[in-house]
């Protein structure tokens, strides 16, 4: 149904200089889906998200957040965006609760029908494990707690569509695992369409209904993890013991490979274990060979430029 | 427009949690106390010698341009200083990423630096009263006159607060506004009568709204004999009004424009960029 499309990007464009930064990035969102953009440093996964939230303006290319350019949506569009920021010292001297409530009453006007807005305070410092800290200022929080806030104060509007630039960078496991269940939360119960960056992959993995790969200024992978590290079709890994002795080999294809094994030596194969690629060897797979992709495409320039030059 | 009522009705709010903030934090009140116990001080010192001219105590006539004075700079480095460190630290970001939420930081920040700026003069004028004699603020007139004087310096002010806090890069080179602004306080005959200054130098002084701050707030508590040593022997308060007035709308035209346009600007990783800048510095 299009009407469930929360997030549309078309052959988006952002240039600095002469250097695209994006070139032609495309893909969608449906409602309730949690999308991971993943990437090396410096592929423009900050600046695609950045011009989704309406805080940067793009070069060009067609850009809807639930049905608005975020270049040009009004307050009340904003009302129903959350954004997850990284603080750093900003509202040192607020107490968290007293800082949530205030946050959270700009929202108030634009609550829709089943739909209440802000949060509970005491509701929303609980979801996010704050509780304890609920009367402490904000300066005397650590680093893991101030990242809870931040992410309360990102979802405090009861927000439509999250977005998150690496939300767990800093967390230890624990709180790490409780914004899992968090972000699972929002996006099963509320139907909120998310959208996070991450340089983890095994939290991509665990999150994202869909896994985007953005390299070199273009989408270059779009799909679950499952569906990814099919497409590469890269090689499995069967691992298995046979007399107190192990063995190791690499399959195109796993399951013949298993069948014929069993069918050499039945019972006596013990310990099997088929491994498929993870999503970092498909990650790093997609990303090296888009690289050299890129590295072909400069390559045949300079050379189309010799010519021109000796020509 | 519903929300927008909100909006500026939770700045109010802001406004106040901050000024309480303010007041019950040493960080941000040791300062405050200090300068006006130097102010005093210095005033105390010179309570004995007399403006030229008259047998009037010099250090009266300078407490009550410092008190004009004082709203003026407080209200400006505040609101400068405020707005560059916290466009630095993100509070502006998040801000802007809450519905409405540009009109309640800003309505926040007047309401809050006003405040601390109006008692701070307030602390000082009482503080004052025991301590000097001849202060007249005696009629209805004189009362009137301190509130449109002290209410035109915080419209006048606060938005030439918001232009520089736009304009300086950072929390740190704010600083070179206080600098800047001392030279010009040295010139707008707060400490001295500005009658005893280079021609040249009045003009500067008078260019400014600190030396009408500082009239206005003579003219509102002093005996009105003490207009001879002003230049024109008045109390100018047309001028004042006038030169008040002028500065207010130029600074209500300019800031909302740049304003805007430091909103438009910041983001997550303009944010982040700052940061890192700082940290360099402090590392």
């Amino acid at each position: 149904m299009a009407s469930d499309i929360v997030l549309d990007v078309r052959d988006l464009r952002m240039r600095y200089g002469r250097r695209d930064v994006l070139d032609g990035v495309s893909f969608a969102a449906r409602r309730g889906e949690v999308l991971a953009l993943l990437g090396p440093n410096g592929a423009g996964k900050t600046t695609t998200i950045e011009i989704l939230e309406g805080f940067r303006m793009r070069s060009a290319g067609q850009v809807s957040v639930l049905g608005a350019d975020p270049a040009h949506a009004g307050e009340a569009w904003r009302a129903r965006i959350g954004v997850v920021l990284q603080s750093w010292r900003d509202h040192a001297k607020w107490r968290v609760s007293e800082l949530l409530s205030h946050l959270g009453e700009y929202y108030a006007p634009y609550s829709a029908p089943g739909l209440p807005r802000p949060w509970d305070t005491g509701e929303l410092i609980a979801a996010v494990g704050l509780t304890e800290h609920a009367r402490q200022k904000v300066r005397r929080l650590s680093g893991g707690q101030r990242r809870r806030l931040d992410v309360a104060i990102g979802i405090v509007g009861r927000p439509e569509v999250l977005f998150l630039d690496e939300p767990t960078a800093g967390f230890d496991p624990e709180a790490r695992r409780d914004f899992h269940d968090l972000v699972h939360r929002l996006a099963d119960r509320d139907e909120a369409t998310i959208l996070l960056t991450t340089h983890d992959l095994d939290e991509a993995e665990k999150l994202a209904d869909r896994i985007l790969i953005l390299a070199g200024g273009r989408i270059i992978a779009d799909g679950s993890a499952d569906e990814l590290s099919r497409r590469m079709s890269t090689q499995a890994e069967v691992r298995w013991s046979r007399d107190g002795q192990r063995f190791v080999h690499s399959a195109d294809d796993p399951t013949r490979f298993v069948r014929e094994l069993f069918r050499q030596y039945g019972e006596s194969v013990a310990d099997l274990e088929v491994r498929r690629a993870s999503l970092e060897d498909t990650y790093m797979a997609m990303v090296r060979q888009a690289e050299s992709g890129r590295e072909r495409g400069a390559d045949a320039d300079a050379a189309r430029r010799f010519s021109v030059v000796t020509g | 427009m519903n929300a927008s009522w909100t909006a500026v009705r939770l700045g109010l709010r802001r406004g106040w949690i901050e000024f309480k903030q303010t007041l019950t934090n040493a960080d941000s009140l040791v300062p405050m106390v200090i300068m006006t116990v130097a102010f005093l001080g210095v005033m105390l010192l010179t309570r004995t010698t007399t403006v030229p001219g008259t047998h009037f105590s010099l250090g009266t006539t300078m407490l009550t341009s410092v008190l004009g004075m004082s709203i003026g700079v407080n209200v400006l480095t505040s609101m400068g200083g405020l707005l560059a460190a916290e466009r630095e630290d993100g509070t502006l970001l998040r801000a802007k990423a809450i519905p409405q939420g540009m009109t309640g930081y800003l309505v926040g920040k007047i309401v809050s630096v006003s405040l601390i700026s109006l008692i701070g003069v307030a602390g000082t004028l009482v503080t004052g009263v025991f301590l000097f004699s001849g202060l007249a603020l005696n009629s209805a007139t004189d009362w009137l006159t301190l509130m449109w004087v002290l209410a035109l310096g915080l419209v006048a002010t606060l938005p030439i607060g918001a232009i520089l806090g736009s304009l300086f890069p950072s929390a740190r080179s704010a600083g070179l506004m206080t600098l800047a602004v001392g030279g010009i306080v040295a010139i707008s005959g707060i400490f001295y009568p500005i009658t005893h200054l280079p021609h040249w130098l009045q003009w500067a002084g008078q260019a400014f709204p600190f030396y009408w701050l500082g009239l206005g707030m003579r003219s509102a508590l002093l005996p009105t004999s003490l207009a001879v040593v002003e230049i024109g022997h008045s109390w100018r308060h047309l001028a004042t009004f006038g030169v008040l007035a002028g500065w207010a709308v130029t600074g209500l035209t300019v800031a909302p424009w740049l304003l805007r346009r430091v909103a438009r600007r910041e983001s997550g990783s303009s944010v982040a960029a700052r940061r890192e800048k700082a940290m360099l510095r402090v590392g």
